[in-house]
């Protein structure tokens, strides 16, 4: 077992051996521009893009006509939300969102209503999923798109995609999702799911960072996005650039390895994210954030109520995690995320996200709850307000001073 | 964001944890901050006849950078006269903890935490508390 134990995989992943081997080629021999037409190195390189192309688009059963390589996920909402926007604002001015998105995709809408066009950012429930009827009370003739992600990076839970893009599409508008965290952890079939544009990244699947793809209907309806690049006109025209090969074949290969492996490891993950849920929880005054049947099977999101979130991972050094606290920040503002479940402040900063992945062990697991454990202890030790808490005083009786 | 030796010693091994008693004539407590903000500190001091810090206490809810800057404060107290104590200021701490600009925060809760539990003290004996005028850095 190594230390530190890296259980922060919503963030990133360690890329997959095997997808090193598959890129390593397209740096040095195959190292071709996929765009030359003329001579057999461009047309090695393109081989290596219009395969994974085929193995991108069968992870999410997509055909590869429809599948545009980006620099990343963030690209990729981008020129979804910017694109939809631009390219149908005769037909409609009006987004909706939600406030659990990423950032890539509020800042994007931001970016729009600086545009002139109407973005609605709906609420989510306490347990993190949109309400379908709030939903469907803020569709307007307005609505061109709709933008709800799949599953999300904080809390893991699973939106209900299918009830979410029929309600989009019986309003006329196009359905979008940022998939980042869903794909290739669960499964995700664009015609099932009824999703006209899907964002989606290599380094969340054990693939390279600096690659991505967005996914872009071309049947039923066929759905096109205002270029938001000039240059040469690759991707049909809706993302020009030189093509990122090596990457393009990493994300490739990536998609092909969740293909094979991601029932048995959705199963593996499960039962070890559930282990180190319930021996977490044995803990006084913990709670697990969001809905916990419509979620990802590699995401605890765990407050430990009178201990902050950056002082706990402190203490658990040897632990890579995530938390909702953001005492680094300016702003001391806890996450959005959390919030918008109707956590209150202090128990958003007392959150911690646990995110396993494909090269964690039970053994780290098991290590990783005796180190939180001792050190949510030890913190509460420390603790003015656990202390009051065991003394039965209500903390909200008192006036605190805000700074 | 790495945290500097001394910071990284004062969260491992804090300095005077725990509890005085409060209803003490002798005892002075602050407590400053609020769980919204990620940062709670509770100080507390004994004082002697002579007007002179004996002990001090503190627990706190917060970051690394807020448990070692209240965890040091507590160690600067001990043997200070009350008049020396109101003297630290919240730079003394960021310079001797090495604090990045975004934890400056947790020296000023210190400082204030210092101030409030004086302040507690004087008017449990009678005193006026002071007031104070001080600009933060």
């Amino acid at each position: 077992m190594n230390i530190p134990i890296y259980l922060d995989n919503n963030a990133t992943t360690p890329m997959d051996p095997r997808v090193l081997e598959a890129m390593l080629p397209y740096f040095t021999t195959k190292f071709g521009n996929a765009a030359s037409r003329n001579h057999p190195f461009g047309w090695v390189a393109e081989e290596g893009v219009d395969y994974a192309r085929e193995q991108v688009a069968k992870l999410i059963g997509a055909n590869e006509k429809e599948i545009i390589f980006t620099s990343g996920a963030t690209e990729s909402d981008n020129l979804a939300i910017k694109g939809v926007f631009e390219m149908y604002k005769d037909k409609g001015n009006h987004i909706i969102t939600t406030v659990t998105e990423h950032k890539a995709v509020l800042d994007a809408c931001k970016h729009v209503e600086k545009l002139g066009g109407k973005v609605t950012y709906l609420p989510v429930k306490e347990d993190g999923l949109v309400d379908l009827a709030v939903l469907e009370a803020a569709m307007t003739p307005e609505t061109i798109l709709v933008s709800v992600m799949y599953g999300n990076n904080e809390i893991g839970v699973i939106q209900p995609i299918k009830e979410i893009s029929a309600i989009a599409h019986k309003y006329g508008a196009l359905f979008m999702t940022d998939a980042v965290q869903a794909v290739g952890k669960i499964p995700v079939d664009v015609n099932a799911d009824g999703i006209d544009l899907l964002a989606l990244s290599a380094h969340k699947i054990y693939g390279p960072k600096g690659v991505g793809a967005l996914y872009v209907r071309r049947k039923g309806p066929r759905v096109k996005v205002t270029a938001q690049m000039d240059g040469g006109g690759h991707e049909r025209g809706m993302r020009s650039g030189t093509l990122n090969v090596p990457g393009i074949v990493g994300l490739g290969k990536a998609c092909e390895l969740c293909g094979l492996e991601m029932e048995s490891e959705a199963k593996r993950l499960s039962v070890l994210r559930d282990k180190l849920e319930s021996a977490l929880t044995v803990l006084e005054e913990s709670y697990v954030n969001g809905n916990v049947e419509h979620r990802l099977p590699h995401v605890a999101n765990i407050s430990f109520k009178y201990v902050e979130g950056e002082g706990l991972m402190m203490a658990m050094k040897d632990l890579a995690v995530s938390s909702g606290s953001a005492c680094t920040s300016a702003s001391l503002e806890p996450s959005y995320v959390l919030k918008s479940l109707g956590l209150s402040d202090d128990l958003a900063h007392s959150s911690i996200r646990f995110g396993l992945g494909r090269f964690t062990t039970e053994e780290e697991v098991d290590y990783a709850v005796e180190v939180t454990k001792n050190s949510v202890n030890h913190l509460r030790e420390l603790s003015p307000l656990w202390e009051m808490f065991k003394e039965g005083i209500d903390l909200d009786s008192i006036e605190w001073a805000e700074h | 964001m790495a945290y500097s030796d001394k910071v990284i010693d004062h969260y491992t091994n804090p300095r005077n944890v725990g509890t005085l008693d409060k209803s003490s004539h002798k005892v002075g407590t602050g407590l400053v901050g609020a769980p919204e903000c990620g940062d709670v500190m509770r100080l507390q001091i004994e004082v002697d006849d002579n007007n002179v810090i004996t002990d001090a206490k503190f627990k706190t809810f917060g970051c690394g950078s807020a448990i070692a800057s209240s965890s040091l404060a507590t160690e600067w107290l001990k043997g200070k006269s009350i008049d020396d104590a109101m003297k630290i200021d919240n730079m003394d701490i960021v310079e001797e903890l090495a604090l990045p600009p975004v934890k400056i925060h947790c020296s000023v809760l210190a400082e204030d935490a210092i101030k409030a539990a004086i302040n507690d003290f004087r008017v449990k004996n009678g005193l006026a508390p002071i007031e104070s005028e001080k600009v933060h850095h």
